[in-house]
């Protein structure tokens, strides 16, 4: 009894769980390994460059394609498409019936997700109003620029007030103002209770929103956590500036210290900022400027992932 | 099974509205008028053909000594001529209800009876189908007279009755009914295939397939989408039948009335000509969406289109052998193989009376119709959602 109720309020905290999922593409393996586990409620990033199994993964999750080996639970249910109904799902690939009226093809989706059709196009002209293209409502898809179709696909894809709402790459082709705009809908949709899970291999995004994060590369989750604890893997940087160029001071930085122009730049030493400053102004380095910076989720990345794909996100990030 | 349907259903309405409210719907209505045309031609040779295969016999109801003197008259006819050329003779002894022997031998099938010849040499009367039949009418005249041993035109005048809509069609008018159905039944289900096979396309170039995908079952995408063509079709058939029926008032008289009925007659013929139309479609529908969910551009459909067409021909032919033999080993065949199992029903309709082997059809075919879209729905499934590399043919499936 008491451990089915341990089970039930687990499967309470958790939308979304996956066990060494598996996928194989003939002899390739797209993804190798994945588990993950994402809270009810939270706003959960999976980061990674193309290519590293995200959109495989996520397919897999919500029951599009079945995975080689490993298991998924979505919303309590181990078949993800019995959950169909309570999720909401973007695509990676973005797609509207050219022909369909914006409206139509909001409440097209919520049918496809068990919303009566009147309701559905009552509540696509509400979200359409709210999102400034009310006056767009009863016009072709075809006639819509590439960022409204956009806007509109994710308002179909919340438009049945889904309980998981799944975005692969939501930010791609969003000009600055739209992505606040997501930004927002998407904290707006936590607070109402939604669980969000969304892929980007834009890192600021994920910094800005997610609350936990999975760093996907090469199809292997390399890391799986908070956001803070990601963080925590690195010590924080110093960068020390001093009007003394050389003295006893030195003995008190790394070996590794390294020079950027006038500054030092080194990892904080075990013991804190206390004894390095005593030791600095002891040592007469005469401080200039001393700034201990946090690292950002992208050094935690590098140091994650490597290199290589940190180097390959920022190629994306800059297409 | 309820979110199935209703999942199906949001999908089939959404591409029948976007089919016939479109204005390319237009065209698919005006499109039979060529396979109409082609239907009509090979359905005139088909009769041509039949008509040569089973030649009328004529039953010539008469003492033996009669019949003796009348056959070695049509001997010696056959000999000048050759047999093709000549009349059938069968020889049946005279019963006490004439007229009932009459109505009886032409009703028979095997032989087929044209007509029958009975009274005496010197009061002949001929009774059978014969409005349209001159040649008969003469070649029997000039049989008595060469049995009497008189010259041409010095016989007895033999008295002609027409009791075609008495007794009802030949056999020939049944065939022709079964070449007509199947060949309207085939070029219906050709010219479907390859719009069910770009079905999928749009999805596919739109992208819009995931959204479905992660949606609903599979299941559910492919019976809406069949379903929607369907009863899209269905529409079209009603509109063509009722342009057809029109038609046939305004240029033939007695209008549709006029048709040689089929043997299960024309209400039962309709409606399982509608089922066999709905399962033919699904049947080649299912598999043709299976093969089309495989192209990914318009080009891969169209390049697609020409062994299918291939395909479905031979199909036609080998449904079409059934015909004036559907007791024949190959038509059985022809009536179990679940892909030309509709069309020869459909020739089965047209000429023979019996209705339980049709309700057993329909049953096999509704089974291998769930087959196939089961089958369908895995094969799409395994298939065309995926990403990563795209795998070489020969290992198709193992995704």
């Amino acid at each position: 009894m008491l451990r089915q109720a341990q089970h039930e309020l687990a499967e309470e905290h958790i939308a979304v769980q996956a066990t060494d999922l598996v996928k194989d593409f003939g002899d390739t393996r797209a993804v190798d390994g994945v588990s993950l586990a994402v809270p009810s409620g939270s706003i959960y990033g999976l980061l990674g460059p193309n290519g590293a199994g995200k959109t495989t993964t996520l397919r897999m999750l919500i029951g599009i394609i079945d995975p080689s080996s490993g298991t998924r639970r979505v919303l309590g249910r181990n078949r993800p498409l019995e959950a169909a109904p309570e999720i909401g799902y973007l695509p990676e690939e973005r797609g509207l019936y050219p022909a369909m009226h914006a409206r139509d093809a909001i409440a097209f989706m919520g049918a496809l997700r068990g919303l009566p059709i009147a309701e559905g196009r009552r509540r696509a002209d509400v979200l359409l109003g709210e999102h400034n293209l009310g006056e767009w409502a009863k016009k072709p898809i075809r006639s819509l620029s590439k960022g409204m179709a956009q806007i509109v696909q994710l308002l179909g894809t919340i438009v049945h007030k889904p309980r998981l709402i799944v975005l692969d790459e939501p930010f791609a082709g969003l000009d600055a103002i739209n992505q606040a705009r997501l930004e927002d809908l998407i904290r707006r949709e936590t607070r109402a209770g939604a669980t969000v899970l969304f892929s980007t291999h834009v890192i600021a995004h994920a910094e800005r929103l997610c609350e936990q994060v999975a760093i996907i590369a090469k199809g292997k989750v390399a890391f799986d956590g908070r956001v803070d604890e990601a963080r925590a893997r690195l010590r924080p940087i110093v960068r020390l500036r001093t009007r003394a160029a050389d003295g006893p001071w030195r003995e008190a930085i790394p070996a590794n210290a390294r020079r950027e122009g006038h500054e030092y730049v080194f990892e904080l030493p075990e013991g804190g900022p206390e004894p390095l400053l005593k030791a600095l102004i002891d040592g007469g380095a005469g401080i200039e400027t001393l700034a201990i910076e946090r690292p950002g989720l992208h050094d935690a990345f590098v140091a994650i992932a490597g290199d290589s794909a940190a180097a390959a996100m920022e190629q994306e990030k800059a297409q | 099974m309820t979110r199935l349907l209703r999942s199906a259903f949001v999908i089939a309405r959404r591409d029948f509205t976007a089919t016939v409210l479109s204005k390319t719907f237009i065209f698919f209505l005006l499109a039979p008028l060529f396979p109409a045309a082609m239907g009509t031609l090979f359905g005139g040779i088909g009769a041509r053909v039949a008509a040569q295969t089973e030649r009328p016999a004529v039953a010539v109801v008469a003492p033996q000594a009669e019949f003796k003197q009348i056959e070695a008259a049509h001997d010696e006819m056959t000999e000048a001529l050759g047999d093709g050329a000549i009349v059938k003779l069968v020889g049946y002894s005279p019963e006490p209800d004439l007229a009932g022997q009459e109505k009886r031998l032409l009703a028979n099938r095997s032989p087929p009876i044209r007509a029958v010849l009975s009274g005496s040499l010197d009061h002949p009367r001929l009774v059978g189908s014969l409005a349209d039949d001159p040649a008969t009418v003469g070649q029997v005249k000039l049989l008595i007279e060469r049995a009497q041993g008189r010259d041409a035109d010095q016989g007895p005048e033999i008295d002609v009755s027409d009791v075609k809509n008495v007794s009802g069609p030949s056999q020939s008018d049944r065939v022709t009914t079964a070449w007509g159905a199947q060949a309207i039944l085939f070029f219906l289900t050709l010219m479907l295939s390859t719009m069910v096979m770009s079905q999928l396309i749009e999805e596919k170039s739109n992208k819009i397939i995931e959204v479905i995908a992660a949606a609903v079952p599979i299941d559910a995408m492919f019976v809406g989408k069949l379903f929607a063509m369907l009863t899209a079709s269905v529409l079209a058939l009603i509109v063509w039948i009722s342009a057809g029926a029109l038609l046939l008032q305004v240029i033939k008289h007695g209008g549709s009335g006029s048709l040689p009925p089929p043997a299960v007659g024309w209400p039962w013929f309709l409606l399982l000509s509608v089922i066999y139309f709905a399962m033919n479609y699904l049947l080649f529908g299912a598999a043709f969406l299976v093969i089309g969910a495989q192209a990914s551009t318009a080009r891969e459909v169209q390049t697609m289109s020409l062994p299918v067409t291939f395909a479905q021909m031979l199909i036609f032919a080998f449904a079409a052998t059934a015909i004036n033999a559907l007791n024949s080993p190959t038509a059985l065949a022809a009536a179990v193989f679940p892909l030309s199992s509709p069309l020869t029903m459909m020739a089965r309709g047209a000429e023979q009376p019996e209705i339980w082997p049709h309700l057993a059809a329909i049953l096999w075919q509704a089974l291998w119709v769930a087959l196939i879209l089961r089958f369908g729905a895995k094969l799409f499934r395994r298939t065309v959602l995926r990403s990563g590399p795209r795998l070489p043919w020969w290992k198709f499936g193992r995704a």
